[in-house]
Order: structure tokens, then C-alpha cells, then sequence
């Protein structure tokens, strides 16, 4: 018990660590610009196809499971405005972080884990290149700012799915089926969860890196690092999102 | 001017939990000079040189390079002498998610900023000239063979032209005539540039071609010290042994 909690604190202290040297770390000069460009197409073109499918499939199972229930009220004329509000306050984030978690964590956890296990790390420093700035600072960037324009992405795309969804139906236009969204989306429903994406993202990389720069030797370190991350990198989308939607329940 | 050690090690110690692995190390080694270290697998001796590069911590010792303890040097100050030194790794090392062209224009771009772009061509063709390897420039690490990518580590070692080279194991893996090209290499950038090594290796013929003098690890310390010839009639059995 007392072993285990040990390691829980150690893990707490060496997470917090990792964290500071990220923040130190980019208040020096000498940005990797080309690294961090190539991580962001990395980190969008592995998950575009994937967020495409499920954003979608949302919208529309989400459409078609609340029309009973709404017509029972006789509130279908609501079905647009309520489903695409449950995906953009909620659904489409979640989605799109944990994908991007299974996805993306899990590839730099393991990118990472088999770069320090076959000494590509090491080299990088005996060339006097600092690997974490190079490896982890462009990666970390990289998934804060793409997994929030993915999430906007996924919210176009599950409002999509909704539009199909109510068509199977009823027969609304397109153009009309999104005014009806705009016309009952405030402000205050989007940037709450807008900006919760950026922790998110933020969190994926680094998790990810984390697991991967601490990879012990040996192959099967790897396989560890990559299963870990993704774990630790959903999980801490759960918890970053509950603890969002209580702060915006205190404040707004 | 007393002529003084590139490298200076003294009494350097350094184990893994309750693992102890080296008990007290000296070296020293002058400028232009080749230091052979042998010793039986798992002794110590990658170990030796990562701790010179500040790569693995020593626990107890002094290790001075070109006059400067490096056991006490922050990463910056630490960072000023590693420019200045090749280290070839035992497994190559190479960053695989790049091409052999871009592991060597990566490791030189970091090393020499502002480099004109002919400059860095050229660099990379005589480097690879060097190893035997210009048509592989554009191959990716997984698509070479175990003794190229040794070679490959090997031209990007060399490629920053390092004051200071330490190679693990160069020839190993490799068939006897590359392994002899490799081992005359090594002699040929001693003799040109004037370079300092350690070489760890298990090829004799190797260590009696490019080093002037052999080092022997064992139990965590240096066992015997000399010449090829010298050590070759060594009284004692267990050096001997490693000559036959
Ligand atoms: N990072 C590490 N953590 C724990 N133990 C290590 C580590 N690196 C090396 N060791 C231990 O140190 C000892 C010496 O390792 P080293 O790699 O220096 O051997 P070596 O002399 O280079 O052998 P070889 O000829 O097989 O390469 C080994 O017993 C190894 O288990
Ligand atoms: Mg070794």
C-alpha cells in the first residue's frame, strides 16, 4: 500500500517536473518551427479520417435517438438546436480528445520509447542538441493547437450527421437546419468548451511525451510507454472535462 | 608548456542501484593519441566513455576534457565540449525516421550554424566517401544492413571534423576487409587531423592498427596497460588470453 502510493507521488513529482521544463523550455530561444509545422500536419492527417467517421456518426445517431423522445413533448421542431448543442458543448470535444488520446498519445509515447530505447535520444544530446526542446516542446505545441481545430471540426461535421439525421424524417434544407443551430447557439455555449479543448490537446502531448521520454531500456518498454499514454492521456480527458464543466456550472 | 591530457580521468566510480560497475577508473590520454580499451562484454566500457559525455552520471571521480571538469559543468557548459567530440554509438543510433542524408545534415546543420548549403553537400558526400557509402544517401536507417548502419554512425561522427572521437565497437558486425578499411580510417583521421580516440573494441586487429596504447577492463578497474606488444607477452594468463 505505502509502495504504492510512493509510486503514485513519485510519478505526481516527476509529471510536474516534465511540466515546468516544458514551460522553461520555451521561454529559450531557437524554436524547431519545421519540427513543430511537421508534428501539426502529423497530428491532423492521422486523425482527419477517423474524427470525420465518428464526429458524424454523433450527429446522426444523437439526431435519430432523441426524436422519440422530443416528439413525445411534441418538441421536434427543438431536435436541431438541442442535439447540436449536446455535441458542442459536450460530445464533440470529448470524442474527438479521447480519439486523439487512443491516436496521437500513443504514437508519441511510442515514437519517443523506441527513440530513447535505441540511444536516438542520447545522440541527440552527445550532438548537443537539446531532444527536449527538439522532441517533446513541438509535439506538446503540436496537439494544443490541433486538437482544438480538429474539435471545431468535429462540430461541423456531427452537426452534419444531424442535418442526415433529421432528414430521415422530416425534410429541412441545409441551409435552413443550420440557422436553426446558429440562431440557438450563444456564446457562452461554445467557448466554454472551446477552450477546454486547449487543456486537452495539452495534456495528449504530454502525457504521450512524458511516457516516452521516461521509456526504461528494452523493447518491451515501448509497448509499455504506448499503453500507458493512452491510458493516462483518456483518463485525463475525463478529468480535465468534469473539472471544466463544474468551474463553467460555478461561473456562468 | 607542459603538454597536457585532452582527457583526464581519475578515480571514476559509477554503479546502477547496487550494481557496481566502474570502481575507480584512470585514464589519460594526450592529444593526437589512441587509446585502445578492452575487456570482456557487460565490463564497463560503454559505460566508461558515456560517463566522458556526461550521458550517464559518474557517482564518484574527476573527468577533465581539454582542461575542464566536466562532472561539474552545467548542461550549456557541457554542451561547449560536446561540439567538439564524435561519439559513435554500439548500436548506431541513427534517427530512423530519417534519411541517411538527413542524420548526417541534422547532426552538421546543429553543429555549424549558418553553413552554405554547398558546404553541408560536400560534407556529407566526403563523409560518406569516407565509410564506403555514397549510394546509400538516400536510404532510410531500417533499409540498411547491421554493418552499414555501423558505418553510417560511424560518418556521423566524424562529420563535425570533433577534436575528440569515441567509438564503441566500430567494427564489429563487419566482415574483415570493411572492418580493416574502417580500422585504417580511424589510423588516417588520427594521422590528418590529429584527432584523440578511444576506441572500445574486440577486434585485434583493429586495436594493433589504430592504437598506440591498450587499456584492459576488469572487476571495475583498468587490469593492464601497454602496448599491442607489450601486452601480447604479458606474464599474466588472463591478458594473454585476449591476444590469441
Ligand atoms: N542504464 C543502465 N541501467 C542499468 N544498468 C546498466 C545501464 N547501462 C549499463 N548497465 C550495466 O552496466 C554493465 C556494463 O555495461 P556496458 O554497456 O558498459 O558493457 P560493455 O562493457 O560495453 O559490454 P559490451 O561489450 O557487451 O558492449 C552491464 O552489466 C549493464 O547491465
Ligand atoms: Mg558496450
Amino acid at each position: 500500500m505505502t509502495f504504492y502510493l510512493k509510486n503514485i507521488f513519485n510519478e505526481a513529482g516527476n509529471i510536474t517536473l516534465f511540466t515546468l521544463r516544458f514551460f522553461k523550455a520555451l521561454t529559450e530561444p531557437a524554436f524547431q518551427f519545421r519540427e513543430f509545422v511537421r508534428q501539426c500536419f502529423a497530428v491532423g492527417y492521422k486523425t482527419l479520417p477517423l474524427i470525420s467517421i465518428t464526429g458524424f456518426i454523433m450527429g446522426l445517431v444523437l439526431t435519430i435517438q432523441s426524436r422519440p423522445t422530443l416528439l413525445k413533448f411534441g418538441a421536434e421542431s427543438w431536435l436541431p438546436s438541442m442535439v447540436s448543442l449536446s455535441l458542442i458543448r459536450e460530445i464533440a470535444p470529448v470524442i474527438t480528445a479521447l480519439i486523439c488520446a487512443g491516436k496521437i498519445a500513443s504514437g508519441i509515447g511510442a515514437e519517443l520509447g523506441s527513440m530513447k530505447v535505441t540511444e536516438q535520444i542520447d545522440a541527440m544530446e552527445v550532438s548537443a542538441i537539446n531532444p527536449y526542446k527538439y522532441l517533446v516542446v513541438t509535439r506538446i505545441l503540436a496537439t494544443t493547437l490541433m486538437v482544438p481545430l480538429l474539435v471545431i471540426y468535429a462540430d461541423f461535421i456531427g452537426v452534419y450527421g444531424g442535418y442526415i439525421g433529421y432528414n430521415i424524417h422530416g425534410s429541412m434544407s441545409l441551409f435552413r437546419y443550420f440557422s436553426e443551430v446558429l440562431e440557438h447557439l450563444e456564446y457562452l455555449d461554445f467557448m466554454p468548451a472551446f477552450i477546454k479543448t486547449f487543456f486537452f490537446g495539452f495534456f495528449i502531448g504530454l502525457i504521450g511525451s512524458y511516457k516516452g521520454f521516461n521509456a526504461s531500456n528494452g523493447t518491451a518498454s515501448v509497448g509499455i510507454a504506448a499503453n500507458e499514454a493512452v491510458v493516462a492521456a483518456s483518463l485525463s480527458v475525463f478529468i480535465i472535462d468534469m473539472m471544466a464543466v463544474q468551474l463553467t456550472d460555478l461561473f456562468f | 608548456m607542459e603538454t597536457q591530457p585532452i582527457i583526464n580521468i581519475k578515480n571514476l566510480h559509477k554503479s546502477f542501484g547496487e550494481n557496481k560497475i566502474l570502481k575507480g577508473i584512470n585514464l589519460s590520454t594526450n592529444k593526437g593519441e589512441s587509446v585502445v580499451i578492452l575487456g570482456r562484454s557487460g565490463s564497463g566500457k560503454s559505460v566508461t566513455i558515456k560517463c566522458l559525455v556526461g550521458l550517464a552520471k559518474a557517482d564518484k571521480g574527476s573527468i577533465s576534457i581539454f582542461g575542464k571538469e566536466i562532472t561539474s559543468l552545467n548542461n550549456n557548459e557541457l554542451n561547449a565540449i560536446r561540439v567538439r567530440i564524435g561519439f559513435m554509438f554500439q548500436n548506431g543510433a541513427l534517427y530512423d525516421s530519417m534519411s541517411v542524408r538527413q542524420n548526417l545534415r541534422f547532426t552538421l546543420k546543429h553543429h555549424t550554424q549558418d553553413l552554405a548549403e554547398s558546404d553541408i553537400e560536400s560534407k556529407i558526400m566526403e563523409a560518406l566517401d569516407n565509410v564506403g557509402l555514397k549510394e546509400s544517401i538516400d536510404k532510410m536507417p531500417s533499409e540498411l544492413s547491421g554493418g552499414m548502419n555501423k558505418r553510417i554512425a560511424l560518418a556521423r561522427a566524424i562529420i563535425i571534423k570533433p577534436e575528440i572521437i569515441l567509438y564503441d565497437e566500430p567494427t564489429s558486425g563487419l566482415d574483415t576487409i570493411t572492418a580493416r578499411e574502417i580500422s585504417e580510417l580511424i589510423l588516417s583521421l588520427q594521422e590528418k587531423y590529429k584527432t584523440t580516440s578511444i576506441i572500445i573494441t574486440h577486434d585485434m586487429a583493429c586495436a594493433k592498427m589504430s592504437g598506440n596504447r591498450i587499456l584492459i577492463l576488469k572487476d571495475g578497474l583498468i587490469n593492464a596497460e601497454g602496448t599491442y606488444e607489450e601486452l601480447e607477452k604479458s606474464k599474466d594468463e588472463w591478458v594473454r588470453s585476449f591476444f590469441i
